[in-house]
């Protein structure tokens, strides 16, 4: 469905522009119809530049992305793209500053309705709402006619993918949507993207947190410095990573029932087995990725 | 006993009444703990971690006492307290990162917040370079702007800065929250070792990351719509809690290795009580599954076991 190919990013940074940074490098990646793919990585490993592209917010320096084969990068004018945004929609970290707060929250609906839905008639239009809304699990009560200021961060996040539902979406890009969350709302949204899953939409999550990626997703990329270390099957990644980088990534994470001492000690104890990592040559500029076990690729090693 | 809170009440005013932050907070820290403080946003944990230090002129002190190593401690009167500030309670401030003064030199700065606290800067430099060193940081940065270091280089200075006048209370307030997984775990290494050798005496360590907690914390203390929830050794909280709230947020945490296939986690359902006008009796009895007429009744901190104290009606006898 969503098929990124030798996609590139690079930025000039510097005072006058001077040097670039190449912050995406060759990454392929697909995403099929329910399928939640979870890109991790640490701050300025390029999993937001690639959700933006994705969306359609910045432009690939390189390479291809294409949605239900057209490709992303080309579509020209007003009315392509408004198409492209019926299908594809992004949520993004922070949702008090997604809303408007001088208006109420329910306005994002009212737009939605103007913009892509102006024949329907009120009667139905409500029942539309109410229906995305419960498919959300919200109490239409509790969210309807309030200000943004008056809600959780949860139920804000919450009627932002129902927004996203009342247009006939296909993929959702969820941009670190619950780490401004409570833990006690955050499985709330987690489970929802499940049930989305269930109903056949493709979503890319993008993550910093090792933990919250793999509860929802089916196969984990892990980033580093714009380019992938790893791809494959959640399962098997967590179990069995196999770049370096990714050892390291979860060592450190804090885990609820082990401290790191124990898990150190058992890194330790049984050191994983070495995978011959793929090299570049200096001044290439593409990431290959070498197949490991069915279906799970590790990258190369940069430092 | 390094400090003790006993019924600590502190309010925010607004133009529609007292906030009531922290309704009546008990604990007690020992020498050498460091102590997580865990709890959902908007439960009073930023607010008691800066109620030990500096009323804002929104907060006002409403009742109780804290003691700090048998002194009192008169965080109502602004003044007095400057005695104990940074001498013998230490802030790292939420987004330490951005605290630091874009417009001078790391050393300078150093030398100036020194200086305002009647202290000469010569007679600590030695122990200054010492503890860069021991976080890892080159005495170099010294003569660095903020804007060159990197996140996790800026926590640590903030940490180094904040506890060379060996503190007795060290307050982190989501000190690791904005850093990378292992940019945290160093920090939060360094944080640990800094207690083990006694450059500060005890410290309280303010997140909402419990899993972070358990790494580091001797004690965990779960707060709940401005009061204790539950307070015991952190695998006590982690593996055998009591408290009805305590056991669903443990309950709400994904944990590396779970996924959706194998099991649904639960969220806690309903958000916490506005403080404005707080619920009468227990204030966690509107979520709670196993609520029931006595928790109309406010329950007493208790302690259930030695060092495990929790405030329930139903774990309480």
């Amino acid at each position: 469905m969503l098929e990124l190919s030798h996609v590139h990013k690079v930025y000039r940074v510097g005072a006058f522009g001077g040097s670039t940074l190449r912050a995406v490098r060759d990454v392929n990646l697909v995403v099929k119809p329910g399928e939640v793919v979870s890109l991790i990585g640490e701050s300025g490993s390029g999993k937001s530049t690639i959700g933006k592209m994705v969306l359609g917010l910045t432009k690939p320096s390189q390479g291809t992305i294409t949605f239900e084969g057209k490709d992303v990068t080309r579509l020209r004018g007003f009315g392509e793209k408004k198409e492209y945004y019926r299908h594809v929609q992004g949520v993004f970290q922070d949702p008090f500053s997604s809303f408007n707060p001088i208006f109420k929250a329910d306005r994002v609906f009212e737009m939605i309705r103007s913009s892509y839905f102006p024949d329907v008639s009120d009667a139905d239009w409500r029942e539309k709402v109410l229906d995305v809304i419960g498919t959300v699990r919200l109490d239409p009560a509790n969210v309807l006619n309030k200000y943004p200021h008056q809600l959780s961060g949860g139920q804000l996040q919450r009627l932002l993918i129902a927004r996203a539902l009342l247009l006939d979406i296909r993929l959702l890009v969820a941009d670190e949507i619950i780490s401004m969350l409570d833990a006690s709302t955050r499985i709330d949204v987690l489970n929802l993207l499940a049930d989305l899953k269930e109903r056949g939409l493709g979503i890319l999550f993008v993550t910093h947190d090792l933990s919250l990626g793999n509860y929802v997703s089916d196969r984990s990329v892990i980033l580093r410095k714009g380019a992938i270390a790893e791809l494959g099957p959640t399962r098997r990644v967590f179990e069995n990573p196999l770049h370096p980088y990714s050892r390291h990534l979860l060592s450190c994470v804090p885990q609820l029932h082990r401290t790191w001492a124990e898990v150190d000690a058992e890194l330790a104890a049984n050191p994983p087995e070495d995978v011959v990592l793929p090299t570049v040559s200096e001044g290439d500029d593409s990431a290959p990725l070498v197949e490991a076990e069915e279906g799970h690729f590790v990258g190369i090693d940069q430092r | 006993m390094t400090l003790r809170v006993k019924d600590l009440k502190v309010y925010y005013q607004t133009l529609r009444g007292d906030v009531h932050a922290l309704d009546g907070v008990d604990f007690e820290l020992a020498d050498g703990e460091i102590m997580g403080l865990a709890g959902e946003s908007g439960c009073g944990k930023s607010t008691l971690g800066k109620s030990l230090i500096r009323l804002d002129s929104r907060m006002r002190h409403v009742d109780g006492t804290i003691e700090l190593d048998g002194e009192d401690v008169p965080i109502a009167k602004d003044r007095e307290m400057n005695r104990f500030r940074y001498h013998e309670i230490s802030l790292i401030p939420q987004y330490a990162m951005s605290a630091l003064n874009p417009t001078r030199k790391i050393g300078r700065m150093i030398n100036e917040l020194l200086q305002s606290r009647g202290v000469r800067p010569s007679e600590v430099t030695e122990e200054l370079n010492r503890r860069l060193e021991l976080v890892g940081l080159d005495p170099d940065v010294l003569k660095r702007f903020p804007i060159e270091l990197s996140g996790g280089m800026k926590q640590r200075v903030v940490m180094v800065m904040a506890t060379l006048l060996n503190p007795s209370l060290l307050i982190a307030d989501e000190a690791t929250s904005a850093l990378d997984v292992s940019t945290q775990r160093s920090v939060v290494e360094s944080m640990v070792e800094f207690r083990d050798r006694g450059y500060v005496k005890s410290m309280i360590f303010v997140t909402h990351d419990i899993s972070l907690v358990y790494q580091m914390a001797d004690t965990v203390m779960v707060m709940y719509a401005g009061r204790v929830a539950e307070k015991a050794p952190a695998s006590t909280i982690i593996n055998d809690p009591q408290h009805p709230y305590t056991k669903m947020l443990i309950g709400a945490l994904p944990e590396v290795g779970a996924t959706t296939d194998e099991a649904r986690l639960e969220g806690i359902p309903g958000t916490p009580p506005g403080l404005l006008h707080p619920p009468t009796g227990c204030r966690f009895k509107a979520r709670c599954p196993i609520a029931s007429e006595e928790c109309s009744e406010t329950p007493p901190l208790v302690e259930i076991e030695p060092g495990h104290w929790a405030a329930c009606w139903k774990t309480g006898r």
